[in-house]
């Protein structure tokens, strides 16, 4: 029996890294300080597993070797014109690295799951800024902490205890001496924590940020309530904002996926610089994978930009709506894929997820997934973070080791090696 | 494989060489006696101009910030693009590259060693992940002290050896080369968004006696401290020191009296501080009507006093993206400017910030801040305590670099700016006199011997024997330019070297990239005796963990994460 501490969980975006693992057997049989997400991936994740590398004959995925499975890979991506490469949000950074590398050598586009989560907060950035902090400054410094269409306590299970509201820090002592504000259309199990809930009309967020503004700024709010909430409860919480010594805005999907998008994020930050006139306030989205940060930073250091990067000119090029994975699926542009790390069958609108159908795809991930299902080459690869070591960047971009804890299954190797297989072939294929 | 390159203009200043023709061999990745000519690769360099590959130590390359900026400005980079070639990943410019174009850019500049300013410890990691990107150049990174808990407390209760011991844990965890310190304890005070500790509404410069709220200590006493730290540790480098009152008109007393502070602790003639980017923190006048020059005083100071090295900050006129730990300094620029603005404060150490901004000749602060970088380096007596940079992309992007040579170079060069500049800027500034050139052996100084020198690099900034083989060639003949007229001749040959060779590798050719290879990361490994650090060892394991929200464990930085690790070992005492 083995014992293995400071783990980063490879799950959601608080990476928490204090996990504790029992291992018995290149078996683990017991996590310590994880959430329930988390302690059912360590526990559960090598069930219901695909050892095996597919490839689909006559319309039906059949068992194949590795070597054919890549060759067969390569093939797919030298002979595309319009390649894409999605994923990597559950992927180490090296991992990611060579994703991009791919990309660039097909020619393609290098997309990863902030397009259906925090696009809109690239673009947010990309126009007005985003003045943050590491999660540490919320745990030492912040007396409010208001979190914007999300739902923390199911997504993020750990974020309150360990790095807001309850958690220790320097300056509070815990829980009594912040406060808890929740924004969202419904009570969620997040909204019962909170010290104060204000439920909001669906898809006006836009709106209350700005009467939040226009009361912050002394103007005159002329509506009698704006997104259901009456002019005088705004005008409390925008002087509860102002009065704050530290104040956090966590925003998650409720925000980015709602009516106005990269609009909403504008206004948001806008809001949070105002309130910097009169108090410190910082703004952090609400990451959901464990490592979309890591894909985020690792392209925009290597290609300039965070997502969507087409290299299909020789050089990055970026314009989300137009290079958008999505977007070019819905277009039906795109005419082969590599799918790594990620689901997007699951997630993608219907009509672009049958576009991915039509043309022929890879994919590489632990389990099967609803995308592996419909894919032509599928190539099991170990659990990054759990069978295969790496790094990872927290929702705050603080960078985390990734560890190996037990051995993956034999003959089953990492995402960073088999992209990296795929890479070689694809090479090799183009030179001749 | 051997090489050499025969005939060439060669200005080594380490060795005294100005402008001999001479050859230069290599062998084995290293500068040697001679090598045989019959089986070398000859590279022929009659009427070429030959230095040492250019060293940096002070350029915003890697790390956390430079990545919010790259994120934060897709406007900069539409423009300026590099495409995949054989030998070359892709990538993008322009004031805030992708990491392969920054070494490529360099490399064609004929640099061939850089240092990253300023990281906090708690993502090194993120800089180690950009270095192993930045092919080519040899590359370290300083890490940013100067708000750091453990040390303020270290030093508030007078405890030096505790402190040195933190200190020297720190860079051997995070694999980081030298102290830096940026706005000493008021970037602790912003985290609370202390306008008046700041006196961000006042627009005064942040003064180095008064008490940091809640630490109670001085910025003095930080930066003595460090400076005292630097010493025990025996570190390459001194402290890195990015002085208070950053871009606030009569922040030059500041920078005096910071400087002034460590006078005292200097040994010899050795350097004890090295200030950064002193053309934003030599700004004399009271407000920005009244803004001037604080150049005179402060290179009359630095002149007189030898236990102190300072760099440029020279601003180009140009669109460029400003980043700095100094978190406070942006938010004042945001205001200011009503441009983006991004802030990242680091938990119990540092912070940092981002505000585009766009230099014009016709702005009067601007062309007044291009004169002030002009003036330090044309007032300064001695070119090996002064080195050239433009804290990138702070005051511009590094590939103005040969721009700046040339305004240093060329009476005219300057003088054509000067007659476009604000013409209120040009009366107060005193450049229309100053009639000094920098001669090629000068710029070779101040481009590379003497950066080499201050970071402690015996083996880089100079071609003698056993010197690292980082050559730059340049298609000019130093002994024929008229370096005053032709300076656009110049420019253009400094701005694309003839050859770049990096550790004997031809990288370079006729200016573009004709090979990419790993560059090496250095870092100080200090050792400490053992009882000092087994007398922190509790307090530090308790202390991380009420301060940090990772696992000391992972926050110390794997040999794996690091591009072909170099460690430098120092010894304590």
């Amino acid at each position: 029996m083995v014992i293995v501490q400071n783990i980063v969980c490879p799950i959601c975006g608080c990476a928490c890294d204090d996990i504790e693992a029992t291992v018995e057997g290149n078996k683990i049989v017991k996590v310590k300080n994880s959430c329930s997400i988390s302690a059912s991936k360590f526990l559960n994740f090598w069930k219901e597993r695909n050892l095996s590398s597919l490839i689909r004959k006559n319309g039906e995925l059949a068992p194949t070797s590795l070597e054919e499975a890549v060759e067969k890979t390569a093939e797919i991506l030298v002979n595309a014109e319009y390649p894409l490469v999605y994923g990597f949000a559950l992927s180490g950074c090296e991992a990611q690295a060579v994703g991009v590398e791919l990309a660039e050598e097909i020619g393609g586009v290098i997309d990863n799951q902030t397009v259906t989560c925090h696009g809109p907060s690239a673009l947010g950035l990309h126009d007005v800024g985003m003045p943050g902090c590491t999660l540490g400054e919320v745990r030492h410094r912040a007396d409010l902490i208001v979190y914007w269409g999300s739902n923390f306590q199911e997504a993020h299970p750990r974020h309150l205890a360990r790095y807001s509201a309850l958690s220790e820090g320097r300056f509070r002592k815990g829980r009594k001496d912040r406060k808890v504000v929740v924004i969202d259309v419904r009570k969620t199990p997040s909204a019962r924590v909170a010290d104060l809930f204000i439920p909001i009309a669906p898809g006006q967020d836009y709106e209350l940020m700005s009467a939040l503004r226009m009361a912050l700024n002394n103007d005159e709010i002329e509506e009698e309530s704006v997104a259901g909430l009456p002019v005088d409860k705004i005008e409390e919480l925008a002087e509860m904002l102002r009065s704050c010594q530290f104040g956090i805005l966590f925003y998650g999907l409720g925000l980015t996926m709602s009516r106005g998008k990269e609009r909403n994020i504008d206004q948001a930050v806008s809001l949070v610089c105002d309130l910097n006139k009169w108090t410190k306030f910082v703004i952090m989205p609400m990451r959901g994978h464990y490592n979309v940060t890591g894909m985020n930073e690792v392209t925009a250091w290597q290609t300039g930009y965070p997502y969507a990067v087409d290299f299909s000119h020789g050089y990055p090029w970026y314009n989300p709506g137009e290079t958008t994975s999505i977007d070019i699926l819905r277009r039906g542009e795109c005419d082969a894929a590599l799918i790594v790390a990620s689901d997007p069958l699951a997630h993608f609108p219907k009509e672009v997820g049958q576009n991915l159908c039509k043309i022929p795809f890879a994919v590489i991930d632990p389990h099967m997934s609803m995308t592996a299902l419909a894919a032509d080459v599928v190539m099991p690869c170990a659990f990054t973070g759990i069978e295969a070591e790496g790094s990872a960047y927290r929702m705050d971009t603080v960078p985390l080791p990734l560890k190996k804890v037990i051995e993956s299954p034999p003959g089953i190797l990492s995402d960073e090696e088999l992209v990296g297989m795929i890479l070689k072939r694809v090479k090799s294929k183009r030179r001749r | 494989m051997e090489l050499l390159i025969k005939n060439g203009v060669v200005y080594d200043p380490k060795n005294g060489i100005d402008g001999e023709v001479m050859d230069v061999a290599i062998r084995d990745k290293k500068v040697v006696d001679r090598v045989d000519e019959s089986k070398a690769y000859v590279i022929d360099a009659s009427n070429k101009l030959i230095m040492p590959g250019g060293v940096d130590l002070h350029s915003h390359i890697a790390g956390p910030k430079c990545n919010i900026g790259r994120m934060l400005r897709p406007e900069d980079h539409y423009k300026d693009v590099e495409p995949r070639t054989q030998v070359k990943r892709s990538g993008v410019g322009y004031s805030v590259p992708s990491s392969f174009t920054i070494g490529y850019r360099y490399a064609i500049l004929g640099y061939t060693t850089v240092f990253e300013p300023a990281n906090p410890p708690l993502k090194m990691l993120h800089c180690h992940h950009e270095f192993r990107d930045i092919p080519i150049l040899d590359k370290g990174c300083f890490v940013m002290f100067g708000n750091n808990w453990f040390v303020m407390e270290y030093l508030r209760d007078n405890k030096l050896d505790e402190c040195a011991a933190y200190v020297a844990w720190t860079l051997d965890a995070t694999k980081g080369y030298a102290i830096k310190i940026v706005d000493p304890g008021c970037v602790e005070a912003w985290k609370w968004g202390d306008v008046e500790f700041l006196d961000i509404l006042w627009g005064r410069p942040e003064e180095i006696d008064e008490p940091v709220p809640r630490f109670g200590v001085t910025s003095r006493e930080i930066v003595r401290g460090l400076c005292k730290v630097n010493k025990l540790l025996n570190l390459p480098h001194p402290i890195h020191v990015h002085a208070n009152g950053l871009g606030t008109p009569g922040n030059y007393q500041t920078t005096i009296d910071t400087m002034d502070c460590v006078k005292d602790l200097a040994e010899e003639d050795r350097p004890a501080i090295h200030m950064t980017h002193v053309q934003f923190n030599g700004y004399a006048g009271s407000d920005w009507i009244t803004i001037r020059s604080g150049a005179h005083e402060i290179m009359k100071y630095v002149n007189a006093n030898k236990h102190v090295t300072i760099d440029l900050g020279q601003v180009i006129f140009t669109d460029t993206t400003t980043m700095t730990g100094d978190g406070p300094f942006e938010y004042k620029l945001h205001l200011l400017t009503k441009n983006k603005w991004t802030n990242a404060d680091v938990e119990s150490e540092e912070g940092a910030g981002l505000v585009p901004i766009h230099y014009k000749k016709s702005n009067f602060v601007h062309a007044t801040m291009w004169t002030i970088g002009l003036e330090l380096a044309l007032l300064a007596k001695d070119p090996w305590r002064i080195f050239m940079t433009t804290d990138h992309p702070n005051g511009g992007p590094f590939t103005h670099y040969p721009r700046a040579i040339t305004w240093l170079m060329s009476k005219e060069a300057r003088k054509r700016t000067l007659d476009k500049i604000s013409k209120r800027a040009r009366s107060r500034s005193d450049l229309d006199n100053m009639d000094r050139e920098y001669s090629f052996y000068e710029i070779a100084i101040a481009t590379r011997a003497a950066n080499a020198r201050i970071l402690g690099l015996k083996d880089k900034g100079h071609l003698g024997v056993g010197a690292d083989a980082d050559v730059a060639i340049y298609d000019i003949n130093p002994r024929e330019v008229d370096q005053s007229r032709d300076y656009k001749k110049v420019r253009k040959a400094l701005s694309k070297a003839a050859f770049t060779i990096k550790e004997g590798e031809i990288v370079v050719k006729d200016g573009d990239i004709v090979k990419s290879i790993e560059g090496r990361t250095y870092w100080v490994k200090p050792n400490l005796p053992s009882d000092l650090m087994n007398a922190i060892t509790s307090d530090l394991t308790k202390k991380f963990r009420d301060y940090y929200t990772v696992e000391m464990e992972n926050f110390k930085i794997h040999d794996r994460f690091v591009t072909r690790s170099t460690p430098m070992p120092t010894y304590y005492g």
